[in-house]
């Protein structure tokens, strides 16, 4: 290839461990007893649940509706029995659960009924719902709903589409087979993007070590006749999959700290992906099946095609693990994590499994103090100065470690690899960065909490406010009606010399007697209870002490006593 | 000699002018201290702290009437914070104002609630609702945990619950407390 490839800063050359699991074609999975499917499966919003225990589903039936702005779709692997919509332990280091729905399937595996999509005569917004609806994601790894990045920008259109091939992490080979076998496929998948896109022109990295990858890719190329597609060898340098760094070594674009690659007309996408989409689009099925790896402590490294959900344990069984087997990794030696259990399901994002034992990756020698040697700078694919990340993440100093771009970090893992301390440093840039992001949640919710006290206290001053209003509103209407009442009724001794001071106290005096004749009417209204079927005895009794009471009011009600003179 | 003198002056009466000027033009609204402070606290307005809310708390601190170390739900890194806002010595946590404890919201029991709305008015951040003699509930988004409309309730029928950790608020531990051969252990025996 005559292309000009640049070079992109740091990397490793890690052992790649390719070849145990591309001997044999991809297999097929006997289906399991059992398939747990997680409803949160993609970057977003979880998707709420449509099916109930009980409820009879087919292969392909949505059973996870998106839910919010960014969200993706989730389906069910294979027809079969709703057991249960539960929480289930998710392939995560954490350990947690998340809602999932568990299928008894019915071995029939009957797809329901398939829409497919003319992608060519579809509108882009209706194309990119298809897609959502599809369940459609990254399957690179980082699960990001496909649709969502399925818009062309600004411009209306893209310069260049990369396509992802490159799979730089040892083990894997999962993308190596694809390209293989479904060259044809994943180029209309491709083709399909390029549509959506607009692009001017699609890249397909590949690395050098996986030439037939790359003869295959270039041979489907050639039958579609179409221009402007270019599968391109790259030199193999991990981590040259990394979306930044295959965009540099492509197109020499170097897209700077905190930046995205849509502000430079470039977007990527992962040859899985674009699978998928040929999947979603031509043949209406959605995504419930992806290819994983199966490498590492096993007799028969492998690839298969696997239904989403299917248990880890059940499809490892297949490569026969050794004996001392004590470990599951999803991902790759550098960036993978530990699963917290062997029964785990495969999820959209399960590239690989990789399994461990102690003999294979024994514990790392104890973490020694940082020399500054400046190893992991010179490693950092992404430019950055891991050795003060990593201070400032061990004191945690965040607000500094953000200011060193922390978030630019790709936890390729390039540093711990070189470093002659054996820090693990990824493992202290991923406290760092979920410390920020708890923070950044803790301070939203102070900012919410900030303000509806705020309007608490507000409203509470308003209705005082309003209460006193409704008080002074109504004293003024009563005074203005006895004033009225005053007016018309003769005034006794009004005096001509002193009209303006009495008033305000006959007012006064006249509102006193308003009250207190309402008071008495009132009393008068009041009746007493229990009067009405009394014996005589009790009659005569109550008389007898209303006649006392007449007595004793008579003298205080009399002006002037005259103990007062 | 003279020139000199006059020269000084003048440089002085220029900058003071300028200073007064600047005073004038750049003055800032509000206490800019106590937004500081209150953009520190956690807002969970439960005056512990022996103010009516954070923002009192703040202006205390801000005007040296209060230690910074009385607010139980910002807990020490709070105080780290605003000891190393306001140049102070940190402290722990004062006693006599409360523990730090882990971040929990208010939970109804609907069957047991009589509709009092005795908790709706204590709620210092409106996440109670409910209207009277109707069975009253609590948007969990927006409880702070304060903890103020327990007391008020006549039938005792609200209770704290710690928050569940879930995978969106996971946190990846300090690298020196691995907990991960722990949880494997247990997968073996499973297994
Ligand atoms: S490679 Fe390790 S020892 Fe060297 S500077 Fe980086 S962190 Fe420090
Ligand atoms: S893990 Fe982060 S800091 Fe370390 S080399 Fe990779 S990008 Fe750089
Ligand atoms: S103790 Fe803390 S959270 Fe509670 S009111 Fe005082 S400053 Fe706010
Ligand atoms: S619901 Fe209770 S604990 Fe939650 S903020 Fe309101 S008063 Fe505080």
């Amino acid at each position: 290839m005559l292309r000009k490839l640049f070079k992109f800063h740091g990397g490793v050359k890690p052992q790649t461990n390719k070849e145990q699991s591309t001997t044999a074609p991809i297999a097929a999975v006997p289906l399991p007893d059992r398939l747990v499917i997680p409803l949160h499966q993609a970057v977003g919003g979880h998707p709420r649940p449509l099916v109930q225990p009980g409820d009879r589903v087919f292969k392909g039936q949505r059973i996870g509706g998106a839910d919010g702005s960014l969200s993706s779709a989730v389906h069910a692997s294979t027809s079969g029995l709703v057991r249960a919509v539960a929480p289930a332990v998710m392939p995560h280091t954490s350990g947690l659960t998340t809602l999932s729905v568990i299928i008894e399937p019915d071995g029939e595996d009957r797809w329901g009924e398939l829409d497919k999509v003319n992608y060519r005569s579809t509108p882009p917004d209706e194309l990119r719902d298809f897609l959502r609806d599809a369940g459609v994601v990254g399957l690179g790894g980082a699960v990001f709903p496909s649709y969502a990045k399925l818009k062309p920008g600004k411009e209306g259109k893209l310069k260049t589409l990369v396509i992802n091939g490159a799979e730089c992490e040892p083990f894997i080979t999962c993308d190596d087979m694809l390209m293989r076998e479904r060259a044809g496929d994943m180029l209309k998948g491709i083709l399909a993007m390029r549509h959506m896109l607009q692009a001017e022109e699609v890249l397909i990295g590949i690395e050098d070590n996986k030439p037939q990858a790359v003869a295959a890719v270039q041979a489907a190329i050639a039958a579609s006749g179409q221009s402007g597609i270019e599968a391109v060898a790259i030199p193999t340098r991990y981590p040259a999959g990394g979306a930044k760094q295959l965009i540099r070594v492509l197109t020499g674009i170097e897209v700077p700290h905190g930046r995205r690659s849509t502000d430079f007309g470039v977007q990527c996408f992962n040859v899985g992906t674009a699978y998928s989409i040929y999947e979603a689009l031509e043949l209406g099925r959605p995504l419930i099946s992806r290819l994983v790896t199966v490498a590492g402590n096993v007799n028969a490294p492998r690839n298969y095609d696997v239904l989403i959900g299917t248990p880890m344990d059940h499809l490892v069984r297949l490569a026969g693990p050794r004996a001392d087997t004590d470990r599951y990794i999803m991902g790759g030696p550098m960036m993978g994590v530990r699963m917290p259990a062997f029964d785990v399901p495969v999820v959209k994002a399960t590239n690989c499994i990789l399994v461990g034992s102690e003999a294979m990756f024994p514990a790392p020698a104890p973490e020694m103090p940082c020399i500054r040697c400046g190893e992991c700078a010179k490693a950092c694919p992404a430019d950055l100065a891991p050795f003060e990340l990593y201070w400032f993440s061990r004191s945690k100093n965040f607000g500094k470690a953000q200011e060193y771009h922390l978030f630019d970090c790709i936890e390729c893992g390039c540093c711990s690899f070189v470093c002659p301390s054996h820090i693990p440093l990824v493992d202290y840039y991923r406290f760092s960065k979920s410390e920020i992001w708890a923070r950044e949640r803790e301070k939203e919710a102070a900012d919410a909490a900030r303000d509806r006290f705020e309007f608490k206290n507000h409203r509470q001053e308003r209705e005082k406010l309003e209460k006193a209003e409704k008080l002074a509103a109504k004293a003024a209407a009563t005074r203005e009606k006895v004033a009225a009442d005053g007016a018309t009724a003769p005034a006794p001794g009004s005096d001509a010399a002193t009209p303006a001071k009495p008033a305000p106290d006959a007012a006064k005096r006249a509102l006193i007697e308003a009250a207190m004749e309402k008071a008495r009417q009132q009393k008068a209204q009041a009746a007493p209870k229990n009067t009405d079927q009394l014996s005589p005895d009790v009659q005569a009794e109550i008389a007898d002490i209303e006649a006392r009471r007449e007595i004793v009011a008579k003298p205080a009600a009399s002006p002037l006593p005259p103990q007062d003179a | 000699m003279f020139t000199a003198l006059f020269v000084m002056t003048g440089i002085a009466l220029v900058l003071g002018a300028g200073l007064g000027f600047a005073s004038i033009k750049f003055k800032v609204e509000g206490d800019p201290l106590v937004d500081k402070i209150d953009a520190i606290l956690p807002q969970t307005q439960c005056g512990q702290c022996g103010f009516p809310g954070c923002r009192p708390y703040a202006t205390a601190i801000a005007g040296g009437e209060a230690e910074i170390n009385q607010c139980p739900p910002g807990g020490e890194e709070g105080i780290r914070k605003l000891a190393d806002l306001l140049g102070r010595e940190f402290k722990p946590l004062s006693e006599e104002h409360g523990v730090e404890k882990p971040k929990s919201v208010a939970i109804i029991d609907e069957n047991t609630c009589i509709g009092c709305t005795l908790c709706i008015q204590a709620c210092p951040v409106d996440a109670i609702v409910g209207a009277a003699k109707q069975m009253h509930t609590i948007v969990a988004s927006e409880c702070t945990g304060c903890e103020l409309c327990l007391a008020p309730c006549p039938v005792d029928c609200i209770t704290m619950e710690p928050i569940a950790e879930t995978v969106d608020t996971w946190k990846w531990r300090y690298p020196v407390f691995q907990i991960a051969p722990a949880a494997l252990d247990t997968a073996r025996q499973e297994a």
